[in-house]
């Protein structure tokens, strides 16, 4: 890497690293996995004047049960979520994407706070956290806050984290209901951002009917998407296949892709509407 | 099973050795251009142009020389006043620099920075302000030559178009007669695109020129070391650097693929830095660099067409090419034919008749091409040549299979003489397919792709049977710049029998290190492990032409048993010498003569060398060393039959490939293990462009696909499980009977994985698909035939 000059904090408390934060100004960035900032400074399309590495801080790794969430701290390498016993057999849906997240070696250092905090609509865990209703965990010097999901995402590389503020954990409701979840991105190749990605959550009440239904979309919308035409689709029905085909139907036009290389819009809406029926699929077969 | 002539001590051929090399490469301790560190050497960097076709109205430095640390900026107007800001390019074009006023290119060079260190370098760059005026650059290469385009190469004095070369090959009264009377005429238009050869490692050098001894060190990352050093020569002699004072030092390289054949500015203009200061200059590429403006590969627009019966025999072949060569036809082709091998399109098939022609345009991409894991456009040839048999079959309502059967040049009528006027040396074809068919089983394959079908599930079966031409080469077909194409082996033998031995090639992970170890072991009987190879170093290895091409088997491998021969020679007159016997009365068996019918009374190798240096016989010359240049009588004709097997999911248009069997026939083989490490790899560069690699250009010029995160580099998980095996049909005209293999499955692999997703979608209405085949591009064209709405 041939990046500009910058400068290279190590704080060992969340609270040194907001005063590091503060002092430092607008440029500073936090560094975790670095896998998104690294690559960009490396281009020489991010200069920050200094970076914030709050690897040494400890306490921000975990994934437990607690007060009726599942938490994930912001430092959680995307490995330690792919390996989990805890969530294995509960949220498959990690299981799903983090293996579909790069190679072994990016996963062993990218970190989950990372991947959101990032604010790219490409990136996998947004539409994960939308389809589970995660709610994101924000410390700044005055205390800490608590800010839904889809309240997160603001525009490019633009989330609810301010300057001055750290991401520090990533809290998702336990399902009230019979529960399953899944999730698939189509990509070019092994490491590369979705072609079209669509994240599914789905609760079912003793009789089958759906009580909740969480759809969000990856790299298809300017900003990571609900879809909540879909969702609206599925909940208080038995689901379906025509249920299920309208929810795939209804997710493939209200997305928004924009032509690149990896596809036009065209047929990224085709490939939103196939995966989303996949997934709902895919998730209702892990309901027990 | 391979049969051994030697023990497995002496792993002779045959044996499947662990690679020598392997030791320093897997414990990080190679030593590659940039592991090069001398004292006082600074650092380059290169402004590039953001633009494919501008004018330079203004170069200002002054901002960079601020920044402390950067010694100078270098623009073409300094190179001009050496007479430097051009060069030749191997096929006698041009090339600049540096640029006076004119970019031609997007990523072209356009200033180098120098500085203390490589940080400060690329902060110099960032602040050198290049103001321009844009042009409207020539992108598509069949434009390029409508009349009103732009005349791009107006530095040429009379250019009044972009053409560059028209070439063309064969009969074209017969072949046009034939086609003209057929039963059947199939034809296609096909690209094989524009690819980058994206080697680990990427290009570099550290210019070492010593002002007191007038001498140039050349660390640099150079495929063919010797060919550099006289071009330097023929370069610079005229300000005093002669050939004897210049050593061109390749040392470790991370994969060169063909694109570290090419001198690329860079190089040239470290040299010119170190001469004018007197400093070490270091220069090394990063990948973005590497990518947008090294040399591209491939590149060919071509219209093939065949000829037949409509009961399937192949009469004819007629192919038409528009090669886009970018800038400057920098083609690191050395046979004497502008298209390369590129006449070795008539494939594995036995008919009479062919014509092939090709022209050559310029266009404001950046100039090439390299022969990528290919012997200089082979890979194209094969392409066409095996999607038109695929097509033919289907058009006369044949198996692929069946019909290359039904073709094939049979073992007994070789040599074949083709109608593109090569002499194939060796083969047996249909050996080679059966062995593929019988190892995927062919038969229950089509069976079940048509249960498939019923159930609306796609899967293909895709052949390629293809014949390679490689091991440049004989003089009367290729040189560099007048130098014949032979190569070379110095073996030097060591009182007590071990030896060292240097060759004119330079290995990037082929693994000669082992492998001529174990041709001199066959050879002359000596453990391999006691024989230390060494390329690389002008100074000390014989003149050779490079490793490229797969030569260096046919090749310096030759030379290599030739000179051991020759050694063997000489020990068997010490031998009679010291058992008081005549030379015919030995016999040789590796590792010691003895005399015939006692064989107790013998001497070993290893005892008749140390005679050389102790008790040598009267009259003979003492020591054990010698050299042999080997210039070889013909090309070899490595063959393979390829089947790959794919399954498409029929609504996301997702591919997979479920299997892939490749059977190669490169005559003996020297190391199984590095033989199959060669396929696999060169497979896995093969289903790169099939699937995968095409460097893109939007009208205005612009690179879209500059990075690893759209130039698609397939990885592990992209490559299916590989599965090879092989036929053994030695060639008859090299000394140990070797073919080349390298390149092999790079070339094969493309029209087999093409071939399978057509075939897997051909009830649909589809009959060609362009490389690399996306999902996405599948879904447009199943699109365009009505599949989706």
């Amino acid at each position: 890497m041939i990046a500009e000059k910058f400068n290279y904090e190590a704080p060992t408390t969340i609270k040194e690293a907001i005063q590091l934060l503060h002092e430092h100004g607008d440029e500073a960035k936090i560094l975790a996995g670095g896998h998104s900032l690294i690559p960009m400074m490396k281009l020489r399309f991010a200069a920050p004047t200094c970076l914030i590495d709050i690897n040494n801080i400890e306490g921000l790794s975990y994934v437990k049960e607690e007060d009726g969430f599942l938490k994930i701290g912001a430092l959680t390498r995307e490995s330690d979520l792919e390996h989990s016993d805890l969530v294995r057999d509960k949220y498959h849906i990690f299981g799903d994407a983090t293996k579909l997240i790069a190679d072994p070696q990016v996963r062993n250092f990218g970190t989950i706070g990372g991947n959101l905090a990032h604010g790219d609509a490409a990136n996998d865990h947004p539409a994960v956290m939308i389809a589970l209703g995660a709610e994101v965990e924000i410390e700044n010097v005055e205390g800490s806050r608590s800010v839904s999901i889809d309240e997160f995402f603001y525009g490019f590389y633009m989330t609810a984290v301010q300057h001055g503020e750290i991401l520090t954990e990533i809290k998702i409701p336990a399902p009230a209901g019979r529960f399953g979840s899944a999730y698939h991105k189509a990509e070019r190749k092994v490491g590369d951002y979705a072609t079209a990605g669509v994240a599914v959550a789905i609760e079912l009440d003793a009789d089958g009917t759906c009580t909740k239904a969480g759809i969000g979309l990856t790299n298809v919308n300017p900003l990571p998407m609900r879809a909540e035409r879909s969702e609206a689709a599925l909940v208080g029905t038995k689901l379906s296949e025509e249920d299920i085909a309208n929810a795939a139907l209804y997710a493939s036009e209200d997305c928004s892709p924009s032509d690149d290389l990896r596809g036009d819009e065209d047929y990224k809406r085709h490939l939103v509407k196939v995966i989303t029926k996949r997934m709902i699929h895919r998730a209702l077969g892990r309901i027990k | 099973m391979i049969k051994c002539k030697t023990s497995k001590e002496i792993g002779g051929m045959g044996h499947s050795k662990k690679r020598k090399e392997d030791a320093r490469f897997i414990q990080g301790k190679g030593n590659y251009v940039d592991d090069v560190k001398l004292p006082g050497m600074l650092h380059m960097d290169i402004v590039r142009s953001p633009y494919a076709y501008a004018k330079i109205k203004k170069i200002d430095a002054s901002k960079a020389l601020e920044i402390p640390g950067v010694i100078a900026v270098v623009t073409g107007k300094d190179l001009e006043q050496y007479n430097l800001h051009w060069m030749p390019t191997l096929m006698s074009d041009t090339q600049m620099v540096l640029p006076t006023d004119t970019v031609m290119y997007q990523a072209q060079e356009v200033a180098a920075v120098i500085a203390t260190d490589r940080y400060t370098a690329r902060d110099g760059k960032e602040a050198v302000i290049v103001e321009y005026e844009q042009m409207k650059p020539v992108m598509d290469p069949f434009k390029a030559l409508d009349e009103d385009a732009p005349v791009l190469r107006s530095d040429k004095e009379g250019k009044t178009d972009n053409h560059i070369w028209h070439w063309e090959v064969g009969d074209k009264d017969k072949t046009d007669q034939i086609f003209d009377n057929a039963d059947v005429v199939v034809k296609q238009q096909m690209h094989i695109p524009r690819i980058h050869v994206a080697s680990i490692e990427t290009c570099g050098c550290v210019a070492a020129y010593n002002k007191v001894e007038n001498h140039l060190t050349m660390y640099m990352t150079t495929q063919a070391p010797h060919a550099i050093r006289t071009v330097i020569a023929l370069v610079a002699g005229h300000v005093g650097l002669t050939e004897e004072k210049i050593r061109v030092i390749s040392p470790d390289i991370g994969g060169g693929f063909g694109g570290k054949v090419p001198v690329y500015p860079g190089y040239v203009i470290a040299i010119a830095v170190s001469f004018l200061t007197g400093a070490p200059i270091k220069w090394i590429e990063d990948r973005s660099e590497n990518l947008q403006a090294d040399s591209f590969a491939r590149d060919y627009h071509i219209t093939a067409e065949m000829a037949g019966t409509k009961d399937g025999k192949i009469q004819a072949t007629r192919f038409k090419v528009l090669a886009d060569h970018g800038y400057t036809d920098a083609s690191a082709n050395p046979s004497k034919f502008p298209t390369g091998l590129f006449s070795i399109g008539t494939g594995s098939y036995d008919y009479g008749a062919a014509y092939m022609e090709a022209d050559a345009v310029y266009t404001n991409k950046p100039p090439g091409g390299v022969a990528y894991r290919c012997s200089f456009r082979v890979t194209e040839a094969v392409h066409a040549i095996e999607r038109i048999t695929d097509k033919f079959a289907k058009e006369v309502g044949k198996d692929p299979a069946q019909l290359r059967m039904d073709n094939f040049i049979k073992k007994e009528d070789f040599p074949w003489a083709s109608p593109t006027g090569w002499s194939y040396d060796s083969g047996d074809y249909h050996a080679g397919l059966q062995k593929a068919m019988d190892a995927v089983g062919y038969d229950e394959l089509r069976k079940e792709q048509l249960e498939k079908r019923e159930q609306g599930k796609w899967m293909g079966i895709g052949i390629s049977t293809f014949t390679e031409v490689v091991g440049a080469g004989p003089s009367k077909n290729f040189d560099i710049l007048g130098v014949k194409m032979f190569d070379s082996a110095e073996i030097r033998v060591h009182p007590t029998g071990k030896a060292i031995a240097r060759f004119g090639t330079k290995s990037q992970g082929q693994g000669h290190e082992t492998t001529y170890a174990q041709i001199v072991a066959e050879e002359l009987g000596i453990p391999m492990e006691h024989i230390q190879i060494e390329e690389g170093d002008t100074d000390t290895a014989p003149y050779g032409l490079g490793t490229y091409a797969s030569r260096s088997t046919p090749t310096a491998g030759a030379a290599a048993a030739v000179a051991a021969r020759k050694l063997r020679a000489k020990a068997k007159k010490i031998a009679a010498y010291l058992l008081e016997v005549s030379e015919e009365d030995l016999e040789w068996e590796p590792g010691k003569f003895f005399v015939k019918g006692a064989p107790e009374k013998a001497k070993t190798i290893q005892e008749l060398v140390f005679a050389a240096y102790t008790n040598h016989p009267p009259g003979m010359e003492a020591g054990f060393e010698t050299t042999h240049y080997y210039d070889p009588p013909n090309l070899t004709f490595p063959s393979g039959a390829y089947i790959c097997i794919v399954d498409i999911d029929s609504e996301t248009c997702d591919i997979k490939v479920r299997r892939f069997v490749a059977i190669d026939d490169c005559g003996n083989i020297i190391n199984p293990m590095i033989v199959q490490g060669q396929v696999h790899g060169g497979l896995t560069q093969g289903i790169a462009p099939a699937m995968y690699e095409e460097l893109i250009y939007d009208e205005a010029g612009n690179i879209l696909n500059g990075t690893f995160m759209d130039y698609l580099v397939p990885t592990a998980v992209e490559s299916p499980n590989w599965e090879t095996g092989h036929t053994v049909t030695p060639s008859p005209h090299h000394p140990i009977g070797a073919k080349g293999v390298g390149e092999s499955p790079t070339v094969g692999a493309p029209p087999a994985i093409v071939n399978a997703i057509v075939d897997a979608v051909s009830h649909l209405g589809i009959e060609h698909l362009e490389i690399p085949v996306t999902p996405f591009k599948l879904y447009k064209k199943l699109k365009e035939v009505g599949y989706f709405k």
